[in-house]
């Protein structure tokens, strides 16, 4: 691969922040923490009956896990800003969207793959039953990468203001909640024994659409936040 | 008849104000290839943010900026510019050889060079495994110095490269400027005015604060 060629700046970048989390793994086993957290605190609150956990666990787990995420998300490009990198990612010659999506796609594999991995703990925790896993991880799989990649357009729109955490999360609640809505709904259609494809279909469409969008999206939102 | 080639830089009328209050400007020059051009003024008289609409990250408010007889826009980059500005651009967790491998994957490379023997030309040989977090405000520098080194850029925009530099490592930035012009590279160097550019009288760009007449309008 030839220094200077777009692929190989795409792959500095992804085996930057790769490199740079593993350096500071310890910071990123919060999300996976909280995560894990919330889902064993359910059985405390509302009883440990496995008929209402069941009821709940697949919800539970969606909020769970976005929230996880949601957490993680603000420090998307903050050390980037701080530090100069953003300029010199600007200032390269490479598409500024291929860059980011790069960037994203670290993201999404420190902090969504892990919380993907721990999924089938927090549904034995909450009694999910065993033939909706599979719908469960599915819909997981679709929403986490289209969380991470709207997450990335707030960001960048909110990236030029301080104390941004909390607009950031406003911004990005509602446009989450349509995720939220098809992907637990997959799993309830599933455990009350009925079709559940259009929902995920639906989130696979929409994910396609976000991964193409979203990069150009953020890109043009953090020229705009950094001048 | 002579074809002499546009300038590398060309500033015209060049100005830019922040919410209608003006930073600097209007500026006219050329910067042609060979040329280390020092750029004098006070703290605040807008040397960042001249730097800034050089190099396409703020778009100006009046006037244009033409790269190789090419109007410069943010869309419209290529490898010919690199900046070194307040914030260096580096990863504290990474190590020296490991900002610069990343660099050269953004940037490309200058051929003939390797990011170990650019650590060693600034004088970091055996500092390239530890992480930056552990080396001084000024060894830091030098890391951001030999990624200019690596990048083939032929336009060096520095941003106050002699802050926190000891006498050899002004004496180092001095020695990498007058490389840069002998390889027929141009390079815009901001300073306040303890600078310390020794070599030859170089060209020398003045920036007056235009609020300096009066106190900024109070809010």
């Amino acid at each position: 691969m030839k220094p200077g060629t777009t692929t190989a700046a795409c792959v500095a970048v992804l085996g930057r922040d790769l490199a740079l989390v593993w350096r500071r793994r310890g910071d990123a086993l919060n999300p996976l923490l909280f995560a894990i957290i919330v889902v064993a605190l359910f059985p405390f609150a509302i009883g440990p009956e496995q008929a209402t956990l069941e009821r709940i666990a697949a919800g539970a787990i969606f909020v769970a896990l976005l929230l996880a995420m949601l957490l993680s998300l603000d420090a998307l490009f903050r050390s980037d800003l701080e530090d100069g990198s953003l300029e010199q990612l600007v200032l390269s010659p490479h598409p500024l969207s291929l860059l980011l999506a790069c960037k994203v796609a670290a993201h999404w594999l420190t902090t969504a793959l892990p919380l993907l991995l721990i999924a089938p703990l927090a549904a034995q925790l909450l009694h999910l039953p065993a033939p909706v896993l599979p719908v469960l991880l599915g819909a997981l799989a679709l929403a986490t990468p289209l969380l991470s990649l709207i997450g990335a357009v707030c960001v960048a729109l909110t990236m030029g203001m301080r104390r941004s955490g909390m607009l950031l999360t406003l911004l990005v609640l509602p446009l989450i909640v349509p995720v939220l809505i098809f992907g637990a709904g997959a799993c309830n259609a599933a455990q009350a024994g009925l079709p559940y494809a259009a929902p995920l279909l639906l989130l696979g469409a929409w994910l396609a659409l976000t991964l193409v969008l979203a990069p150009l999206a953020a890109a043009a939102a953090l020229k705009i936040s950094l001048t | 008849m002579e074809f002499t080639p546009p300038p590398l830089l060309e500033a015209r009328d060049l100005a830019y104000a922040r919410n209608a209050e003006p930073v600097f400007g209007p500026l006219s020059f050329t910067l042609r290839a060979g040329e280390t051009v020092l750029i004098e003024g006070d703290n605040g008289s807008g040397k960042t943010t001249l730097l800034k609409v050089l190099c396409g990250l703020l778009a100006p408010s009046a006037g244009e900026v033409r790269l190789c007889g090419a109007p410069l826009t943010l869309a419209r980059l290529s490898h010919q510019v690199a900046l070194l500005g307040h914030a260096l651009g580096l990863k504290l967790e990474l190590t020296a050889l490991a900002n610069l491998r990343f660099a050269v994957g953004l940037g490309g490379i200058r051929p003939g060079i390797t990011p170990m023997l650019a650590l060693a030309s600034v004088g970091l040989g055996g500092y390239e495994d530890l992480p930056l977090r552990t080396l001084s405000a000024g060894q830091k520098k030098r890391v951001a110095l030999a990624r200019l080194l690596l990048v083939p850029a032929a336009l060096w925009l520095l941003d106050e490269p002699y802050a926190n530099l000891d006498r050899g490592g002004i004496e180092l930035v001095n020695r990498l400027l007058e490389d840069h012009a002998r390889r027929g590279g141009a390079a815009l160097v901001t300073s306040h005015g303890a600078y310390a550019y020794t070599a030859g009288t170089p060209r020398r760009i003045a920036l007056s604060q235009p609020s300096a007449l009066g106190p900024p309008p109070s809010p």
